[in-house]
């Protein structure tokens, strides 16, 4: 056999094997952690040969930007490919017959949870939501599901992980559960399905059974890779203006200065948090370093994460969305149940951890 | 001639999904029609729960995400 038969027989990378795939991606893995690791070094280094004082405002601002910038990226890369490859795991369908006659309760909580790992745009949101409720899964479940889909994810939970800490990520995500679970509990207690738009009373649909996809661990890895192109490309630029920012208020912004106004004392900055974050409209990817600069200058981590919560998962292009399939008296409860639900977890937080 | 439906609201993904069909119809030299479909209530009522989503004469055959284009050249020919 001659060597150009050999060449001509190597496969290109798009069908190379799955043990090549497994491989390659645990070196690309080692090889973050080590990128990673030397991250802390070799910012310093840099501000070390930059002409600003050492200790100046100016020099704080630049070391928090120049640090943080590659940290959350790498973070929010590391994250958003480990929920591709789970999500590759799950379709709306299937997780629309796991809860199809699930009773409340028990079908709130599951919901939720899979509103972490189910796959969702928010330009499905009212597909799905018309999928779900004429597929027998009840409002009350249904809303669980729409609620904890866009508040909880990958791109909140990374980077609340790499700027805040794990306790606050975990903490997020718990709470965010919460009020997924307990707000679709109490739509459901109230019988609201009389407030649907009629079309989507009338739609009569048997739900398709897809055949399984059949991905292989190698269609996995790529599905982890497409999200990271997906959503890293598309929120890179909000996370380096939002660390820019809080640079600034790291840097200039004397401490304590949000003590007052956000602080653990103003009871009012919870409710003020809340309403402030319902007509804002930003992606998690914008407003979480904001959120950590106003940590460190003082302000209570109940109030920071229910501006948060108020922002991520109560805005104003997805009610108009959803528009489309609820009456505005339900619109108008579905905000009042989710907005109750993230003051409780501002003030419980808050309670709590003074 | 296959009739080929692209369900979805006319996001961005429902339209490079509609121009995937197309050009794989058009390398596999077959004779379709593409039509989008965007209007809610006759999504739903094909019974899918994501979008976008693919129906080749009547059937769906795809719901949620992006296609691979190997897929939808096995849809169109079987």
């Amino acid at each position: 056999m001659s060597a150009d038969m050999s060449l001509t027989e190597r496969k290109p990378p798009r069908d190379a094997s799955p043990l090549a795939w497994g491989l390659a991606t645990l070196a690309a893995i080692a090889l973050w952690f080590v990128i990673y690791a030397q991250l802390s070094p070799f910012s310093q280094w840099l501000v070390a040969r930059l002409p600003v004082e050492p200790g100046s405002h100016l020099a704080e601002a630049v070391t928090f930007f120049i640090y943080d910038t590659p940290k959350v990226l790498m973070l929010l890369t590391l994250v958003v490919f480990a929920m591709g490859v789970v999500r590759s795991f799950f379709s709306a369908e299937r997780t629309r017959a796991l809860l199809a006659g699930k009773r409340e309760g028990l079908g709130n909580v599951a919901a939720a949870g899979l509103g972490i790992v189910t796959p969702f745009c928010s330009c499905s949101a009212v597909p799905l939501f018309v999928g779900f409720v004429s597929a027998g899964v009840p409002l009350g479940v249904t809303f669980s599901f729409l609620i904890a889909a866009p508040m909880v994810n990958e791109v909140a939970l990374g980077l609340l992980f790499a700027l805040v800490g794990w306790k606050v990520a975990l903490t997020y995500l718990g709470f965010g559960l919460a009020v997924a679970i307990v707000a679709g509990w109490v739509i459901g207690r109230l019988h609201l399905e009389g407030w649907l738009e009629d079309w989507v009373r009338n739609v009569r649909a048997s739900p398709v059974e897809l055949p399984p996809n059949g991905m292989t661990l190698v269609d996995r890895i790529r599905a982890g890779l497409e999200a990271v192109r997906d959503i890293v490309g598309k929120v890179w630029m909000w996370i380096i203006a939002g660390i820019a920012a809080g640079a600034f208020i790291h840097g200039y912004v004397p401490e304590d200065l949000l003590a007052s106004i956000m602080g653990r004392d103003a009871w009012w900055s919870v409710p003020a948090a809340v309403l402030l974050g319902i007509p804002m409209y930003s992606n998690a990817a914008g407003i979480i370093p904001v959120v950590e600069a106003l940590l460190a200058k003082g302000a209570a981590l109940g109030t920071v994460l229910a501006f948060m919560m108020a922002v991520i998962a109560l805005s104003l292009p997805e009610m108009i969305i959803l528009r489309k399939v609820l009456s505005l008296k339900l619109i108008a409860v579905f905000v009042g149940v989710v907005a109750s639900g993230i003051l409780a977890v501002g003030f419980l937080f808050n309670a709590l951890f003074s | 001639m296959k009739d080929v439906k692209v369900l979805g609201p006319g996001c961005s993904r429902c339209e490079v999904t509609a121009q995937m069909v197309r050009d794989e119809a058009a390398k596999l030299g077959l004779d379709v029609t593409v039509e989008k479909v965007t209007d809610y209530a006759l999504i739903a009522g094909y019974g899918i729960a994501s979008t976008p989503g693919i129906v080749i004469d009547g059937k769906v055959v795809h719901a949620g995400g992006l296609p691979k284009p190997d897929d939808v050249a096995r849809w169109l020919v079987t």
